[in-house]
């Protein structure tokens, strides 16, 4: 084929319908990065459960189940997670009952009561605390707040429970002097979900049709009757899913919790003692593992933390979508 | 006597109108008293950690390494050079992939590939930060067979993704579609379209959305724990110099950073924090303060940015 000009414009032109104007590639960079997105959701799960193998296949199902006498003994390769998967239930789940009330409270009166002028103030100052870093809850939760509320709290505790019949061992005290406790650890929890939880819930409440609100005032509800007896049941599967993704969120919180929850490996179930959560034995631990197997066992914790915060997500996910999509053209902004 | 039941029955609907009332006030009034109480740790946190961080800070604390343990002075200056370097790479990561991810999300939200693409965004938003550290391990520290600060920026992008897909994504949303529609009846092709005309119109949203993803990022610890590690020795000053003076090129130098231990402020609070020497503890306050003061003025800024713009495209 000769070269010439016309030739080469045939060329070009070819070569552009081939790419479409250059959007053929643009469009594959885009799918690309989108897939790498997802490929990175998966690559997280496969690489911790390809090195955990060792320990899945040392250890096997007894490594996750409770038992009365665990053992994490890194001497003589022996271990079982059952204690920091109970530490890290039992202090997200206490930090759940103490923050749902009150973000609800917060949520409510953000959506339906604030005057107009106070509530973007407001909003931001409750996202600022969500935006503290953790490292820094955990240095004011070691010299401040531990000493000053939690020391106080679980000595009150520890004399209000410690002769009912059941309680007692949960409750078993007494708290150290120095506050670090799984007690302290569900408080500082609590703190750190509030935004989280608010913030989704006031969402959901914005999100339901004023015609629900007009309707029951109209039919002479007092606007609490409203809020308790209306929105709330109407925006509940939303309101589930901000709990359970504040949920999620206590349960893979790190630094705070490490910094209060006093680190110790003992057999007690009681709030009021030291303990440890599945985040923060593997940061305390998995820079100086000692051997491949103490290694592998700090990467399962890890993935059973990531399968549990990844379902959890889901499904709270999907039930914030299915109330905040049901009527976009409703809602308020 | 009827005339006795209509009187019980208007005192029974007054003292029920009279409760009904009561417990409307009491509960509104109940849900401010926790709106304010949720706010109660946050001022007592940003008070008592300016309080006790202004005590610390001098410039020396900003420009001086670390002093042997138990003596005092020194500085954090290591910590300071190394937050900024894994955040700045962090941010040069997550960028790209971020942007593009989140044109694709904007431009076909309902095909399969975008509903899964968006909602994977949000699931990866809630990953714990510390298994994201634990991926960087497996994927780069163990297969390097050492600590870095490369393998510390990866998860820091990780961490950073979600946030700037998302508002990125909100902002590209907010662009009139007749902007888009006239610049492809113009004959500009699609990509020419979203980069000449759709990022521009949308780049303030993407900068704030850097922006919060950069704070967010800076205060992390979790992600850097095993995989910068930390190292209290490090000094970009005296590496660039020994660099330069044995002829090595710039990538060379660049690598040699890359590749070391280094630490950051949240891990060098961390550490801190958990020594028994007093004037550690100090210096763990002062580090807190200046890490709160640049994730607030960040959050701050970023929010402010992101309302105005919201009402300007608004209209």
């Amino acid at each position: 084929m000769k070269i010439s000009k016309t030739n080469i414009q045939k060329l070009l032109k070819k070569f552009g319908q081939l790419f479409n104007h250059g959007d053929r590639p643009w469009f594959g960079l885009l799918i690309l990065m989108s897939i790498l997105v997802l490929v990175l959701m998966v690559g997280i799960g496969y690489l911790l459960w390809r090195d955990s193998a060792l320990s899945r296949s040392s250890f096997g199902l007894s490594f996750l189940l409770p038992t009365k006498d665990p053992s994490w003994d890194p001497v003589n390769s022996d271990f079982q997670a059952w204690p920091f998967i109970y530490g890290t239930l039992l202090t997200s789940v206490v930090a759940l009952l103490i923050a749902i009330p009150i973000s609800l409270g917060i949520a409510i009166f953000l959506a339906e009561l604030c005057p107009a002028w106070l509530r973007t103030p407001l909003n931001w100052l409750v996202e600022l605390l969500a935006a503290i870093p953790s490292v820094v809850f955990g240095l004011w939760g070691i010299f401040i707040f531990l000493p000053q509320v939690v020391t106080p709290i679980g000595n009150a505790l520890y004399s209000a429970f410690k002769n009912v019949p059941g309680l007692s061992a949960f409750f078993a005290g007494p708290i150290p002097q120095s506050g670090s406790s799984r007690l302290a650890a569900s408080l500082i929890l609590a703190i750190m979900i509030i935004p989280t939880i608010s913030a989704v819930s006031r969402d959901v409440l914005n999100a339901i049709p004023p015609s629900q609100r007009e309707a029951s005032l109209a039919l002479g509800s007092t606007q609490w009757e409203t809020i308790w007896q209306i929105l709330i049941p109407y925006g509940s599967s939303g309101i589930l899913g901000a709990v359970i993704l504040g949920l999620g969120r206590a349960l893979g919180e790190t630094m705070a919790v490490t910094m209060v929850i006093g680190n110790s490996i003992e057999g007690t179930i009681s709030i009021l003692r030291p303990g440890y959560t599945m985040a923060s034995i593997i940061a305390n631990e998995f820079a100086e593992a000692v051997s491949k197997l103490h290694t592998s066992s700090l990467i399962e914790i890890g993935f059973i933390l990531f399968v549990l915060t990844l379902s959890l997500n889901v499904i709270a996910r999907l039930l914030v979508w299915s109330v905040t999509r049901k009527n976009p053209q409703e809602a308020r902004s | 006597m009827t005339t006795n039941y209509s009187e019980l029955l208007k005192r029974g609907v007054q003292t029920r109108r009279l409760r009904r009332k009561s417990v409307n006030g009491f509960m509104l009034s109940l849900t401010g008293i926790l709106t304010l109480l949720a706010l109660v740790p946050l001022f007592w946190i940003i008070g008592y950690v300016i309080y006790r961080g202004g005590k610390t800070l001098n410039l020396a604390f900003f420009t001086q390494l670390p002093k042997p343990m138990g003596m005092a002075g020194g500085g954090v200056l290591h910590a300071i050079e190394g937050s900024l370097i894994v955040t700045l790479m962090a941010t040069v990561l997550a960028f790209v992939p971020g942007v593009l991810a989140a044109f694709y999300a904007a431009r076909n939200p309902n095909t399969p590939l975008g509903i899964a693409l968006r909602f994977s965004t949000d699931v990866l938003s809630g990953v714990p930060s510390i298994v994201v550290g634990l991926f960087g391990y497996t994927l780069i520290v163990k297969p390097q067979g050492h600590y870095s600060a490369f393998a510390g920026s990866v998860a820091l992008a990780i961490l950073m993704l979600p946030t700037i897909i998302r508002t990125t994504e909100e902002m590209l949303k907010l662009v009139p579609g007749a902007l888009r529609e006239g610049s492809l009846a113009l004959g500009a092709s699609e990509w020419k379209t979203s980069l000449n005309v759709l990022l521009p119109a949308a780049m303030d949203g993407v900068i704030t959305g850097v922006l919060l993803a950069i704070a967010r990022a800076a205060g992390e610890t979790a992600p850097l724990l095993f995989t910068t590690l930390g190292n209290e020795r490090f000094d970009l000053g005296s590496i660039i110099k020994s660099g330069v003076q044995n002829h090595q090129g710039i990538f060379q130098i660049m690598g040699r950073i890359f590749n070391s231990p280094i630490d950051s402020l949240p891990l060098t609070l961390w550490k801190y924090a958990q020594q028994p020497y007093p004037e550690r503890v100090d210096q763990a306050w002062g580090v807190a303060l200046i890490l709160m003061i640049l994730v607030l003025t960040i959050n701050v800024i970023a929010r402010i940015w992101i309302e105005l713009r919201k009402k300007k495209l608004r209209g």
